[in-house]
């Protein structure tokens, strides 16, 4: 069907497109950008309604909640601190997020290396134990979040107690051969940092004996360590 | 001469949304949108006056734009597969009387339409925002009626222009929300974000604003003051104006 040619359309339906197009386009111009107000975080909504809403597509909106909840803390023209949200409300929107979609890494991952880093000790503390609490019940795949989350207790919060017991946590569920083998010593490593001494050598002794470290150079690397902190006993000793 | 045929084809085309039961489909949305508000009532230990209220009109919005979206586009398409339009036109009918007339005759649907959807929201919200809710509810459903009007009319085809409708509308509703998302990512200004975040401005400037139309906020924080209303009344005229104005180009360019 061809169409007709344009001097078919009356000259007022011409100029009234026209008037039209160039009213729209001055009123889309003069209208204000649409801005984000810096709005408190709300509560985070039941499992189940989340699932009612979304017509049974707990995956989807897990991905599309989390989202949202990476909105809040950077609305542009009002930046907010992480430090300034609502870890309680926070620490709910994240366990729904991991309840609703077990599998993804995405909220654990925020939460060890993106909300437990604010420099407010407390706040800190409470998505680090957020993140060994999920840890738990899926330590072969949560492991990196809780490694990170040592990390943080041990450097940022000097909390080496908090973190000796994340790497405990690390060296007795990580059962994955994906985990790499640092994994499994950090508690070693922490043990130096505590200087207990005797316990870390008892360690580090049991783990070479163990046989789980296959690698040549790595086995070689764990025995210099040994004999290094050998040495800073025999040295205390002495010392005393 | 040939405009005094616009009032006849509007009073048909109300004429076939009653007899098309719209107005039982309307009730029936109304008596489950009140379930669902009953519903909302026993299970909300707090505020449920106000989530009644705006799940309700949430739900109403919806279902008002749907059913009126869907009724120009079927009755529309009815009309191209009947030849009805073809018996008009071979009339002393201008197509510019018929377009009118069909569109007076579908916003009177929507009109009535829209009265039928804010009536139960007296029951849960005050009555000025409530009637300031409808009032825009009515140019919302005006502005679905034009844009339907305008995408059967040049598909001429239910799936593609029910499509090209749900298209526009969820893009006008969302548009609000990807500008900010837009915004907050142009510290990185990397030529392929210019270039995106262009055409969402020019985007922008052609879709009228339905977020801000209708708002939800209205029944359960605090209604609009006379300045929005005007701007939601000013934006929605220029927005028909528009859009029959381009459907009135397309359907005299259009062989028959």
């Amino acid at each position: 069907m061809k169409e007709r040619p344009i001097s078919h359309v009356p000259m007022w339906v011409l100029v009234a497109l026209a008037s039209a197009l160039a009213l729209q386009l001055a009123a889309g111009a003069l209208r204000p950008a649409p801005r984000a107000t810096a709005e408190s975080l709300p509560m985070a909504p039941s499992a189940g309604l989340v699932r009612l809403a979304s017509l049974g597509e707990p995956i989807a909106s897990a991905k599309l909640l989390m989202l949202y909840l990476q909105s809040f803390d950077y609305q542009p023209g009002t930046r907010i601190p992480y430090r300034d949200l609502d870890y309680g409300r926070l620490t709910a929107w994240i366990d729904r997020i991991v309840e609703l979609d077990p599998s993804a890494q995405y909220a654990l991952m925020s939460a060890s290396h993106i909300y437990a880093e604010v420099p407010d000790p407390a706040k800190s503390r409470q998505m680090l134990d957020l993140v060994y609490r999920r840890y738990l019940e899926d330590p072969n795949r949560r492991w990196p979040w809780l490694a990170h989350a040592a990390y943080v207790a041990k450097h940022q919060l000097k909390d080496l107690a908090l973190a000796r017991r994340y790497a405990v946590a690390l060296e007795q569920h990580t059962t994955t051969p994906d985990a790499p083998m640092w994994v499994r010593q950090m508690e070693f490593f922490i043990l130096e940092d505590m200087n207990q001494l005797e316990a870390a050598k008892i360690l580090l002794g049991g783990l070479i004996a163990s046989g789980q470290i296959t690698d040549q150079r790595e086995l070689k690397l764990l025995e210099r360590r040994l004999q290094r902190l050998e040495e800073r006993i025999e040295a205390e000793r002495v010392g005393k | 001469m040939a405009a005094r045929y616009a009032p006849t084809i509007a009073r048909f085309t109300l004429l076939e949304a009653v007899r098309n039961r719209l107005v039982w489909v309307a009730l029936a949305i109304v008596a489950a949108g009140l379930g669902l508000a009953a519903f909302l009532h026993q299970v909300a230990i707090t505020e449920s006056r106000q989530i009644e209220a705006a799940v309700l009109a949430a739900f109403l919005r919806f279902a008002g734009v749907f059913l009126v979206v869907a009724f120009v586009v079927t009755s529309m398409v009815r009309e191209f597969s009947d030849k009805v339009l073809e018996v008009v036109l071979s009339h002393p009918v201008s197509r510019s009387s018929y377009l009118f007339g069909k569109f007076a005759g579908f916003s009177t649907a929507a009109f009535g339409l829209a009265a039928m959807f804010t009536a139960p929201l007296f029951l849960f919200a005050p009555p000025a925002p409530t009637l300031a809710w409808g009032f825009s509810l009515a140019l919302e459903l005006l502005v679905m009626t034009a844009v339907s009007l305008f995408c059967v009319l040049s598909l001429t085809n239910v799936v593609a222009a029910l499509s090209a409708a749900a298209a526009f509308y969820i893009l006008s509703r969302s548009m609000g929300a990807a500008q900010i998302i837009a915004a907050a990512s142009a510290q990185s200004a990397t030529w392929s974000d210019r270039v995106a975040n262009g055409l969402l401005e020019m985007v922008a400037k052609l879709l009228p604003s339905l977020d801000q139309m209708t708002r939800t906020d209205w029944l359960v924080v605090a209604g609009p003051d006379w300045q929005t209303l005007a701007s939601v009344a000013a934006q929605a005229g220029v927005y028909i104006a528009l859009i029959v104005a381009a459907s009135l180009f397309d359907f005299y360019r259009q062989n028959f």
